[in-house]
């Protein structure tokens, strides 16, 4: 608009600084809107630049990753063993959450979650020996992201645990979890007792066959489908699977019936499910994983395909920066904690399970499961206006989840480390609180926003491959 | 006396609220100091002045929120720390129309939230203001950049795109516009009409825009494109923009242009430019030198202005000057009068930096030897901003004195101090002082300046102009009237306010020399 036409205009003003400037042109009559405005998070003036030179090339890239990510169509086709299902899986490696992690640096429920496989594995029989072996060097240990795997809290998957098979039907990959085993005291958050392990067996003994002949006979259920009805139902998925989980359990019942002979076992499963309300979640993350890696490899792309947690480090990926990981110290969330805890007791953050919000549901879509943020006191309005918020750092909306009070507008989705640099405004991620030491458990559920670090970092890294440095 | 403080992480205020919780944190019996500022470099150099520095700080960066009190105990210290933690997170009440409108964290979200936007105002600290201008132009919004501290490069850099994108940059450090009747930042409410302003200086184009309105003539545009537009870096590209849009404009009829002297190089655009209409022009380069019938003053440069949009003669309005000093002789023998016996110098204490200048300009060839921490044109460089000598003139509005404080029209500590301490000076002869009103000034300005002003008027005379209209949410004659009421002799405008300064202290010299 020429500055003349300005002359012939209302004003109409868009504030960005002191609020009274705002406040004073509203009194004298001029429409006037307060920007929330923050100083972006702090990078070198040089990536600066060179992000800033770029920026048509990177909204391009950007472009194509959202489209993968919307376009993706992830169905559950199976299930198997994780030593013969998941690529690079072998006798002596243990997929654990988050970025990479030696023995030495990882957090309790995680060192016992992994205690807990060797002796699930029988690998050691007593925990003393459990913990020589997983400090000798003789395990390996790798990031289940590396593996086209996810995990929830700690996360641990060994070579004998079932593992569900999610196939991405658009682009053909595929992605994995194990089964989920309830809550309370259970391996993911780090206990590692003869009942934990006895359970795991009985997973591997009766739910999984029942399980596998269920989904076989039903030729795989599509999950996109089961997702966008359980939004509307008040699920975000992440730390609400309820109604994914019932969807889930309508959908598998009567094939269970059909294919298990032995009606005991079959109401053993059933039960086992219906007394889970995050049964689903070990389905809505690889769901998540098979929607993402497509986007992966996208030269100048900003958009995050990962953001894990392994409960020492929070690590980011992104499209355009291949295998990098980028970290920064995991922090401990704002929660509402079980009788007889406290924030003391709380691990910092774990888990793959932030899949859920890189993918646009978990905190991007709270605003659709209001009943999520009593954990922290808040109200309905603060679950919109969380969502809201994560509009202004995503590449885009889905398509198919989409959150009823929002007008079903879809969820915001497709992170782009970028505008959460330059905004300054961070990934809110609700989400399970694991006890710091192992075999306790949950002791609470809350929100937090992802750490600054991992995005200032991811900044800068493909800022040095726009520039053609080398990592 | 405990000295203590915290730390917020990741925490981000406007440094306008966090300087008044700061204030109102100060201002607690038993505290000596509290600061609540954002941990950069500069902020903790300043607490480290300030003597709140504590160690915890010293790893502290740009996205910490840092508190830091000085009290004289330390139950008072933890008190005042948790007062201060309190405050910080009491959350605004929504306004009433947040719930149909998602808050904004982006000038482009804004600017979609608010259809039909078309102008942006920014005023975050200077090291992120060019990037938002940037984006505000970038998303076809013309800008006002109240920010200082921006680079010169940045400045050219900006306008450059602003004028391929035929929008307007006003600023960096520009405190006043009017557009379309609306004020922004820092102006006043001044009546609509055919007068269109370009300034790159900001009270000058308050007292301009003031005096024009208070004569009955009204301002149709009032663009102020910041102090540094008319230097040769920059080439005056957007005084240049704005006076070729006042000249398109039918509303306007006059034009007055008001700065500092212009570089020759711009100097010579902003004349070819000019010459290129038929509108009458009113040009005041304030300092530069005049010929007969160009006005060298805010005053004479409004006045002219006035009658042009009257319809009245120039002839007119010079004559209406000479009368405005006739009746002004009564208020030459009060202070004269009111002299003190051994003082012999003006010492005048201004936050408007165009007023400082003014008075240099006029009272140099008046009194001989004038010095200023902000010298223009014959006024030389003061030693020390702190301390006064001969007669002098500071600018509140400098650096020295608004390093993590507001500006001196909203904060009025400062140049208080320093009407006390003039006024006990055996030197001090009178105190000149410029009261600004209108948006972004402090809502009652003589309330904060009585005190001072009644303890010095017991010992000087104290001679004050106060710019502003009655349509100011302050009120201009209820101003003045404070003002007189308190022992302030009040001239109808700065440069008034300045010959008036000359003429007692002349009246002395003749009562001397008899």
């Amino acid at each position: 608009m020429p500055l003349n036409a300005l002359f012939e205009s209302d004003l109409r003003v868009v504030n960005v600084g002191v609020p009274s400037f705002a406040e004073a042109l509203r009194q004298a009559g001029a429409e006037a809107v307060q920007v929330d405005w923050k100083p972006p998070l702090p990078v070198s003036e040089e990536s600066r630049r060179t992000i800033a030179r770029h920026r048509a090339r990177i909204e391009r890239a950007n472009a194509q990753a959202l489209e993968r990510i919307l376009s993706a169509a992830p169905r559950w086709v199976g299930m198997g063993r994780a030593l013969d299902t998941i690529p690079g899986m072998h006798e002596d490696l243990l997929l654990h959450a988050g970025p990479p992690i030696t023995w030495d640096r990882m957090c309790g429920p995680l060192q016992g979650a992994i205690i807990g496989a060797l002796l699930y594995e029988r690998r050691a029989t007593s925990v003393a020996a459990a913990r020589k072996l997983a400090a000798s060097g003789k395990i390996r240990f790798a990031p289940c992201h590396e593996h086209g795997t996810t995990g929830p809290m700690a996360g641990v998957v060994s070579p004998s645990m079932p593992v569900f098979i999610v196939r991405n039907e658009t682009h053909g990959n595929r992605a994995f979890a194990t089964m989920n085993e309830g809550l309370g005291k259970v391996l993911r958050y780090g206990a590692y007792g003869p009942d934990v392990i006895e359970r795991l067996r009985w997973m591997e003994r009766e739910l999984y066959p029942v399980l596998r002949a269920a989904i076989e006979h039903l030729g795989g259920i599509d999950l996109k489908h089961i997702m966008a009805q359980a939004l509307h139902m008040g699920d975000e998925l992440h730390n609400r699977n309820r109604a994914g989980t019932s969807l889930l359990y309508r959908a598998l019942a009567p094939a269970i019936v059909r294919t298990c002979t032995d009606t005991d076992a079959a109401a053993r499963v059933l039960e086992f499910i219906n007394g889970n309300d995050h049964f689903f979640l070990n389905l809505s993350m690889p769901a998540g994983k098979a929607t993402l890696d497509p986007a992966r490899g996208i030269a100048g792309s900003s958009v995050c395909v990962v953001m894990a947690r392994n409960g020492t480090d929070f690590g980011v990926q992104l499209a355009g920066t291949g295998a990098s990981w980028f970290t920064g110290p995991a922090a401990v969330p704002d929660a509402l904690f079980f009788p007889g805890y406290t924030r003391k007791d709380a691990n910092p953050d774990i888990g793959d399970s932030a899949i859920t919000e890189t993918y646009g549901l978990g905190g991007f879509a709270i605003a659709a499961a209001p009943a999520i943020v009593q954990f922290v006191g808040g109200t309905a309005a603060d679950a919109v206006g969380y969502t809201q918020r994560m509009y202004e750092i995503c590449a885009g909306e889905s398509r198919s989840y989409q959150v009823p009070s929002l007008d079903f507008r879809g969820t915001p989705t497709g992170i782009d480390a970028v505008k959460v640099v330059e905004k300054n405004i961070l990934p809110f991620i609700d989400t399970g609180v694991a006890h710091r030491k192992p075999g306790v458990g949950q002791i609470g559920a809350g929100v937090l926003n992802a750490p600054p670090e991992p995005f200032q970092r991811a900044y800068e890294g493909l800022a040095g491959v726009l520039g053609g440095k080398r990592r | 006396m405990k000295r203590g403080g915290l730390i917020l992480k990741g925490a981000y205020f406007d440094s306008v609220t966090l300087m008044g919780i700061g204030r109102e944190l100060s201002a607690t019996p038993g505290v000596l100091d509290a600061s609540v500022v954002m941990g950069t470099d500069t902020n903790r150099s300043i607490l480290k002045a300030a003597g709140l520095m504590i160690p915890a700080f010293d790893g502290a960066d740009d996205m910490d929120l840092l508190i830091a009190v000085k009290a004289k105990s330390a139950t008072l210290l933890d008190q005042t720390l948790a007062r201060a933690e309190a405050a910080l997170k009491k959350k605004p009440a929504p306004a009433a129309s947040s719930a149909s409108r998602p808050v904004a964290t982006s000038i482009e979200t804004a600017a979609q939230t608010l259809p039909g936007a078309n102008l942006a105002l920014i005023s975050v600290a200077g090291t992120y203001a060019a990037e938002e201008a940037r984006k505000a132009l970038e998303t076809g919004l013309h800008v006002m950049l109240f920010s200082d501290n921006v680079s010169i490069e940045s400045e050219v850099e900006l306008k450059r795109l602003a004028k391929r994108k035929e929008l307007l940059l006003m600023g960096p450090d520009a405190g006043t516009a009017i557009i379309n009747g609306v004020p922004l930042a820092f102006a006043n409410v001044v009546a609509r009409g055919p007068v269109g302003i370009v300034a790159a200086s900001g009270t000058g184009a308050q007292e301009v825009s003031s005096l024009v309105s208070n004569h009955g003539a009204g301002i149709s545009q009032l663009i102020g494109v910041g102090g540094r537009d008319v230097k040769r870096q920059v080439g005056g590209i957007m005084f240049l923009e704005a006076l070729k849009a006042l000249i398109a404009d039918p509303q306007t009829k006059v034009i007055v242009l008001v700065s500092k002297p212009p570089d020759p190089v711009v100097l010579a655009k902003i004349q070819h430019a000019a010459s290129r209409t038929k509108k009458p022009i009113v040009c005041l380069f304030l300092g530069a030198p005049t010929r007969e019938g160009e006005p060298h003053t805010l005053e004479e440069a409004a006045a002219l202005a006035a009658a042009l949009a009257q319809g009245r003669s120039l002839d007119s309005a010079w004559a209406a000057l000479e009368q405005q000093r006739a009746d002004l002789a009564p208020m030459i023998d009060a202070g004269a009068a009111a002299l003190p016996a051994g003082g012999r110098y003006v010492r005048g204490l201004f936050s408007g930096g165009t007023f400082c200048a003014e008075a240099q300009v006029i009272l140099a060839p008046l009194l001989g030897k004038v010095y200023s921490n902000a010298p223009t044109g014959e006024g030389m460089a003061l030693k020390d901003s702190g301390k006064s000598q001969g007669h002098c003139f500071i600018d509140f509005g400098e650096d020295e004195f608004t390093r993590g404080r507001p500006h001196p029209m909203i904060d009025f500590t400062l140049r208080n101090e320093r009407i006390h301490r003039e006024a006990a000076d055996p030197q001090t002869a009178l105190i000149l002082l410029d009261v600004v009103l209108g948006y972004g000034a402090h809502a009652d300005p003589a309330s904060e300046l009585a005190p001072a002003i009644r303890d010095a008027a017991r010992k000087v005379p104290v001679l004050c102009s106060v710019t502003g209209t009655d349509r100011d949410p302050q009120n201009w004659a209820a101003t003045i009237d404070r003002l007189r009421r308190v022992g302030a002799l009040v001239a109808p405008s700065n440069a008034a306010a300045c010959w008036l300064a000359g003429e007692i202290l002349h009246r002395r010299g003749k009562k001397r020399s008899r």
